[in-house]
């Protein structure tokens, strides 16, 4: 940590001495950075209110830079997020776009299941909105770059078998079970091999077992998961092919898959009826799944 | 400690190196707004020449795909190998992305070609398997085959470009796709068959990919001094100095080193 930080003062200073105009963009910069702010409903939030605030509770895993490499780091799997490329997995806003305040916010409120990063129940609201300032601050991309716009997430509809049915047939033509697996056990032919953008292994979520998502509880949450992909991880955004209705369909379907998931009854009772069964991917050619 | 630890890959490096970059950008589209009409076709050259591998060519690993059948298939009378070294007649590299590094005007560097090339996939794999591109260029992504791809470009996330993760299932429409800032090169990968991989080669200015000879012919080169920069995935880069004169083509020709 020593030399690395020896080597960036020795940089630093050679970048002054050599070319002044970058160094004082870069002061500016540096200036813009401190200023910067997030605005969630009514609430403001300043970096340099975050100050103390991350030192205490976030620093540990997610390290004085913002890089993830915090000194409980190397316990971690999966790694603590590196602020400083502007990447994030929750995101309402669509692939390979910056999430909006909304988004960090709610995930400093939620954490995220199945990985250390705890749901930040004790911090004020005030303390978390300073928070997501604090972490937009390490990465430049949110001086050069707006948050995308927020995919439209319209009403959800009333749950009827034709739409569980529906949900089943995207299930197998959108090859969700390639990787989460005809009964969502994440168990499908391509999830041995899945890898993060780190090149560390990756598992697939398991609908079967697993009630609650890395982004969310809520029927909304699953919508946007897949809709806006996990930045950083083999889950791709479906925004470009699903329409939004097929979307709920969807959501409709993949809650069949979750006996361990306490809610979500009329589905599972839906779909007792209609007794459905774990799709048989390789049946039908997949050129025409609906032709009657 | 010398200027050398410049080069390390510290985020705050990258900060200046990206303010750099920034400000170079800026410099150089205001200065394609006064010089993009100087340059005419008329008067250009080209650079040709022939990229050779010296040595025996690594082996190739050949792609199981029996996870993925309706691409097997596809490929059952001439099972595939990977693509990372690609050798041809005489020793000629195929794959290896020949642009200009130094020497371009603002304003040929900021022309951005009309002609949008296409990313296939194709029986489970990328073709091509190396495309050039041109910054802020469209290209369209296909998908061919019977079964679904995720298209997941992992451009370096310290640069301007953004990683992005699409799933494209059979029949579905192209994806029209830009790159806003140079960067060679893209690697793209489709999580769901893991032997996919290629690169999108995203440069300023004139470029080609050497064909299965190891050919390849940059076209609509003003006439100028450059530093011409030959990249291979496996090999990395290579350069040459080149002075182009009008209407004539120049050879640059690239040897690689087996490892």
């Amino acid at each position: 940590m020593r030399t690395r930080m020896l080597s960036l003062f020795v940089a630093v200073a050679v970048l002054a001495l050599c070319t002044a105009s970058p160094a004082q963009m870069t002061q500016y910069d540096e200036d813009q950075r401190w200023n910067t702010e997030s605005h969630i409903g009514s609430l403001t939030g300043h970096a340099t209110g975050a100050k103390v605030t991350y030192r205490r509770f976030c620093v540990g895993c997610h390290g004085v830079i913002g890089d993830g490499e915090g000194e409980n780091a190397q316990w971690l799997d999966p790694k603590p997020r590196n602020f400083t490329l502007g990447q994030f997995k929750c995101r309402s806003t669509p692939t390979g776009t910056l999430p909006t305040d909304e988004d960090l916010y709610n995930t400093i409120g939620r954490g995220i299941v199945n990985s250390n990063m705890p749901a930040w129940f004790p911090l004020t609201n005030q303390e978390r909105a300073d928070l997501v300032a604090y972490v937009k601050h390490f990465s430049s991309k949110w001086t050069t770059e707006k948050a995308g716009q927020p995919i439209e997430i319209p009403a959800e509809p009333e749950i009827t078998a034709e739409r569980v049915k529906a949900g089943e047939g995207l299930f197998k033509k959108l090859e969700c079970w390639k990787c989460h697996g005809v009964e969502g056990r994440a168990n499908g032919p391509s999830a041995d091999t899945l890898t993060d953008d780190q090149n560390r292994p990756i598992r697939p979520f398991n609908f079967h077992d697993g009630s609650r998502f890395k982004c969310g509880t809520t029927d909304q949450d699953l919508f946007k998961i897949f809709m806006t992909g996990l930045d950083g991880t083999p889950m791709p955004s479906f925004a470009d092919n699903v329409k939004p209705e097929e979307a709920w369909e969807l959501v409709m379907y993949l809650r069949t898959l979750q006996p361990a998931n306490p809610l979500n009854t009329k589905e599972k009772i839906i779909a007792k009826q209609l007794g459905l069964k774990p799709i048989n991917p390789y049946a039908a050619p997949p050129a025409q799944p609906e032709s009657k | 400690m010398n200027v050398g630890s410049n080069q390390e890959k510290d985020p705050m490096t990258s900060r200046f190196k990206l303010t750099g970059i920034m400000s170079a950008l800026l410099l150089v589209s205001v200065a394609a707004l006064y010089s993009a009409r100087g340059a005419s076709a008329a008067g250009e050259g080209k650079i040709t020449g022939t990229i050779k591998l010296d040595g025996t060519p690594p082996h190739m690993k050949p792609i199981d795909m029996s996870k993925e059948p309706s691409c097997q298939q596809i490929h059952a009378a001439h099972p595939v190998t990977l693509e990372n070294v690609v050798v041809g007649a005489n020793g000629g590299l195929q794959n290896v992305v020949v642009y200009i590094s130094e020497g371009l005007s603002a304003g040929a560097a900021g022309q951005v070609p009309s002609e949008t090339p296409t990313w296939d996939q194709k029986g489970c794999q990328y073709i091509p398997h190396v495309l050039a591109l041109d910054v802020n260029q469209h290209f369209k992504v296909v998908n061919s085959d019977q079964t679904s791809h995720n298209i997941h470009p992992t451009p370096n996330p310290a640069g301007t470009n953004h990683e992005w993760n699409k799933s494209q299932p059979p029949g579905a429409p192209p994806f029209d796709v830009t790159w806003t800032a140079p960067e060679v090169a893209v690697p793209v990968k489709c999580n769901i068959h893991p032997w996919m991989h290629g690169y999108m080669a995203v440069v300023k200015g004139p470029s080609a990919v050497s064909d299965n000879n190891g050919a390849f012919t940059v076209n609509d080169v003003p006439p100028g001094n450059y530093t011409v920069t030959a990249w291979q995935e496996v090999y990395g880069t290579q350069t040459a100095k080149v002075t182009v004169a009008a209407g004539k083509p120049v050879t640059a020709d690239f040897t690689f080193k087996a490892k």
